[in-house]
């Protein structure tokens, strides 16, 4: 119970720091389509007998870095080079799985939903090695990571080494998931990454805030949840991610009273009206 | 005077259509050159060709006297794009996105040291936005989002101003705060490229108009005197909104 904890917490943390420049760059459903993807490489773990973890990252990286280069190419037809990626990243995952295991498929079960509670020691100390590689390249990496999501024609002006970062942005996206493949599990992953940054915005005014405020409810959201999910016995990584969705629902509300309740006062900082930008020829 | 733009041939094909047609252009340090011409004339093509943003079918371009593909010292050049607004996904304030105009003198993984702290204030003064820097950019009007771009710009201390339609759908205030700017900028040695679909304020600072048609360059010299009811005193140009950006993934900001 401990170790699920500690392993939460630490996958609550890492996801919306990474999550955020998915956002950032509008992207948000990325995530998911890894996920999908990194279940084959958890079925060719499994059917190799070695370490699930580490197939499961080096199929995920090899799509993200795949998907990047489809998106740099900004063709329309990589949208559907991607779904069909997507989809044999799964039924791929799927049919690897129970080739391997043959008996049940409790075993699939707790790779797309997560199984927290059977998180051993060897499990956490690979959770807590990659979640600070993936700390390591979102904060220090923040001020050029943040210039290539936020306007990448730019950054190319700038001299700044757009391709190295996207693809940087796009192995560390393979690892988030898989890091948080064992919380909640490879279909609810992207949750994890999106729903905390979602909330953070709806109050936050900058991007610096926003990533540490959304860190602070992923952490609060994973550790919330496994203390539910103990005492009502539903399974810990769906509970985080309602969690952490009943968070967003109560801001949404929260803000929306407050910004009623502002305009109902009567206040002397009120927004000035903006100049004109346009004379209309009547 | 030494060359800082020099472009030869460029030829730009979208799709079989060509957009540019065997366009030359030649730019000197001290000038400000400002590349007129109607919409789909080619003029944004023009300069995203010159700055490798549009790939070229045929031609050279070279910057400060290197060829574009060895060229590196990209912190010679602050490009303002032509974007209706500055936003993105999540919240980002006004110091956050200038700061990363910095990042082209800050080198990789270096971290911000006092001098580009103060290039960044130094930029947001120039363009009237100092005390905007903890606001959101969302926040802001177009005409100021459009300052902030241009802040970014100025924060990594160019020597050029490349400017694609800084002046678009602008309200007057940010208009003259950004004409102020350009001529810091100019005064102090800079060299210009804007392209526009009209000069207004910036009128007595261009040194030199280059006219696009479509895709050619018809005029290249002084400012040409403008024509027909866009001569008239009481001339008003209309330019259409872009649609609303929403806000974030779930339309809230």
């Amino acid at each position: 119970m401990l170790r699920a904890l500690a392993g939460a917490l630490v996958v609550g943390l890492a996801t919306p720091a990474l999550g955020i420049y998915l956002v950032q760059r509008r992207l948000s459903l990325i995530g998911d389509g890894i996920g999908h993807v990194a279940l084959t490489g958890v079925g060719l773990g499994l059917l190799l007998q070695t370490s699930p973890v580490l197939t499961a990252v080096a199929v995920a990286a090899t799509a993200a870095v795949a998907m990047e280069l489809v998106r740099e190419r900004g063709r329309t037809s990589g949208d559907v080079a991607l779904a069909i990626l997507f989809y044999g990243g799964i039924a791929g995952g799927v049919a690897l799985v129970q080739v391997s295991t043959q008996h049940s498929n409790a075993n699939l079960l707790s790779y797309l939903f997560g199984s927290l509670l059977t998180t051993t020691q060897t499990d956490l100390i690979a959770i807590a090695v990659l979640s600070a590689a993936v700390f390591a390249v979102c904060l220090f990496g923040r001020p050029w990571l943040f210039a290539v999501c936020q306007d990448e024609e730019y950054a190319r002006v700038s001299g700044l080494p757009v391709r190295a970062l996207n693809l940087t942005l796009a192995v560390t996206t393979a690892v988030t998931v898989t890091v948080a493949m064992r919380a909640v599990g490879l279909l609810l992953v992207s949750a994890l990454m999106v729903v905390p940054v979602a909330t953070a915005q709806q109050f936050t005014r900058g991007f610096n805030t926003t990533m540490y405020v959304s860190m602070a409810l992923g952490f609060v959201a994973a550790g919330t949840g496994v203390v539910i999910s103990a005492s009502s016995d539903t399974s810990p990584g769906a509970t985080i991610v309602l969690v952490a969705i009943g968070m967003f629902i109560t801001v949404t509300l929260a803000t929306a009273v407050a910004r009623a309740a502002r305009r109902h006062l009567p206040s002397s900082t009120a927004p000035q009206p903006e100049p004109p930008e346009v004379v209309l020829e009547l | 005077m030494t060359s800082v733009l020099s472009a030869t041939n460029l030829t730009v094909a979208y799709g079989g259509r060509s957009v540019l047609r065997d366009v030359s252009l030649e730019m000197r340090r001290g000038e400000v050159v400002a590349i007129l011409g109607a919409n789909g004339s080619g003029k944004s093509t023009l300069i995203r060709a010159c700055l490798g943003l549009v790939p070229l079918a045929t031609g050279d371009v070279t910057l400060f006297g290197v060829a574009r593909r060895s060229f590196r010292q990209w912190w010679r050049l602050g490009y303002v794009p032509q974007r209706v607004g500055a936003t993105s996904g999540v919240p980002a304030t006004v110091g956050e996105v200038v700061s990363s105009g910095r990042l082209a003198r800050r080198g990789l993984l270096r971290l911000a040291r006092a001098v580009d702290h103060a290039a960044v204030e130094r930029s947001l003064g120039a363009v009237g936005l100092a005390d905007r820097v903890a606001d959101p950019v969302a926040t802001l009007s177009g005409g100021q989002q459009q300052r902030t771009l241009i802040a970014r710009a100025l924060a990594g201390e160019p020597e050029v101003l490349i400017l694609d339609e800084p002046t678009a759908g602008v309200d007057a205030a940010s208009q003259e705060a950004f004409a102020d700017a350009l001529r810091q900028f100019t005064a102090a040695g800079g060299t210009v490229l804007l392209v526009a679909h009209e000069l207004g304020p910036l009128e007595p600072l261009v040194s030199r108009a280059v006219v696009l048609h479509h895709g050619a360059i018809v005029h290249d010299g002084a400012v040409p005197a403008p024509a027909g009811h866009h001569a008239q005193p009481h001339h008003d140009h209309v330019h259409p909104h872009a649609p609303a950006d929403p806000g974030g993934i779930w339309g809230a900001a």
